[in-house]
């Protein structure tokens, strides 16, 4: 008999109260939440948890967020993006506060996930806050030893909407003079002489900035539903094998 | 509303099927009943999140699994699932 506990799989997936030990803007419409959870059983890159907010008529609200937040970090760490007209986003971004809790319930998923040990080549590619998971597997290949590095090389390719919305901007930066190649897309203002692409990811943009499917990268993609959906349906069309793609679907924005 | 874009995927319903599932099954292999396809669940694709949720085979469209939450209850028809294969411990998910 397997001992559920010994390989790391509680029997049950119960809700937490966090507590928010930190909080701090990313961008203008993007926050990061620093949890402390009593008990967290670690989590791999690209997991998630789900969200809990009760209303004191009972009424419940919950959503799915990815976790940014390395294995190797301590903390529990979310980024959230606003949406002015969303449900629970703009309470996590701009009502909670340092010291309140917040239930939740992880780490979720077994699928998009990634560890260095699987290897690459591995291509990214995020939308929006799309970036969050992705940012995980980013940290967790920056933690890595130098030798597993050496041996999987990895680009990211992140579209925002302007320069101000690319979310972790300034370690993304660093990240790309580590061995990761960076490539940023904004869909709409772009500052002047800037060296980036300017336009939506499209089929010429993936073929310049991924590898060819004859190195048979791994491929994460995520963000909103249109964006994931148009992204792998162009490396399908490339002629990458469908069962190298993973996705998450965000919703309808992202 | 169930429109396209409001779709995610199986992936996202990982947390509401470990309340059924004592193990991790965005994972797992399933085989669709409607048309024999073998994909991880985590590629099924869901509709609705949170109180009820439908997860669809990208193949052919049969509604593979439906969860749905009543005050005390929790119902699950598994009936599009013809077989499912779960790996036991937290691996790497399975390499296809
Ligand atoms: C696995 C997973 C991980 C995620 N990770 C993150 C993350 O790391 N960071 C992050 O910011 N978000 C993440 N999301 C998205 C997140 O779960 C929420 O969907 C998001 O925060 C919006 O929630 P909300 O309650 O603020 O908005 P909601 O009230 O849910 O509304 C969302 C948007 O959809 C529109 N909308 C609502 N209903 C409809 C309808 N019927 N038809 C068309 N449009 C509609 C609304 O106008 C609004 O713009 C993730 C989602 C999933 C599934
Ligand atoms: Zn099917």
């Amino acid at each position: 008999m397997t001992d559920l506990r010994a390989v790391g799989a509680p029997p049950r997936l119960e809700w937490l109260v966090s507590t928010v030990a930190k909080v701090h803007n990313e961008t203008r419409r993007a926050r990061t939440l620093v949890l402390d959870v009593p008990l967290w059983p670690g989590h791999r890159a690209g997991q998630h948890v789900d969200v809990r907010l009760v209303a004191e008529d009972g009424y419940q609200a919950q959503r799915s967020y990815s976790i940014a937040s390395p294995p190797e970090s301590p903390s529990l760490e979310l980024t959230v993006e606003r949406l002015d007209d969303g449900e629970v986003s703009p309470y996590l971004c701009d009502v909670l506060r340092v010291g309140d809790g917040l239930e939740i319930r992880g780490p979720i998923g077994g699928y998009f996930v990634w560890d260095v040990a699987q290897g690459g080549p591995l291509f990214l590619v995020a939308g929006g806050s799309g970036i969050v998971p992705l940012m995980a597997m980013m940290r967790h290949y920056a933690a890595a030893p130098n030798e597993l590095r050496a041996d999987v090389p990895v680009r990211l390719l992140y579209s925002a909407r302007t320069l101000d919305d690319v979310i972790y901007r300034d370690e993304l930066e660093m990240g790309s003079r580590v061995d990761a190649r960076v490539s940023l897309a904004l869909t709409r203002d772009a500052p002047a002489g800037w060296g980036g692409y300017r336009r939506r990811i499209d089929r010429a943009m993936l073929e310049e900035v991924g590898w060819p499917p004859n190195e048979s990268p791994r491929v994460f993609v995520c963000g909103p539903t249109p964006l994931v959906e148009s992204v792998a349906n162009l490396l399908v069309e490339i002629g990458h094998v469908p069962s190298r793609i993973r996705t998450e679907r965000f919703g309808p924005t992202g | 509303m169930q429109t396209e874009e409001m779709r995610l995927d199986g992936n996202a319903a990982g947390g509401m099927l470990r309340e059924v599932f004592a193990l991790e099954v965005t994972a797992a292999l399933a085989r669709c009943a409607g048309c024999g396809s073998v994909a991880p669940m985590g590629t099924l694709l869901e509709y609705g999140h949170g109180m009820g949720v439908v997860l669809r085979c990208p193949t052919c469209d049969t509604a593979v699994v439906r969860m749905t939450h009543t005050p005390g209850w929790v119902r699950l028809d598994a009936s599009g699932i013809a077989f499912l294969m779960i790996p036991e411990t937290p691996t790497p998910a399975a390499q296809v």
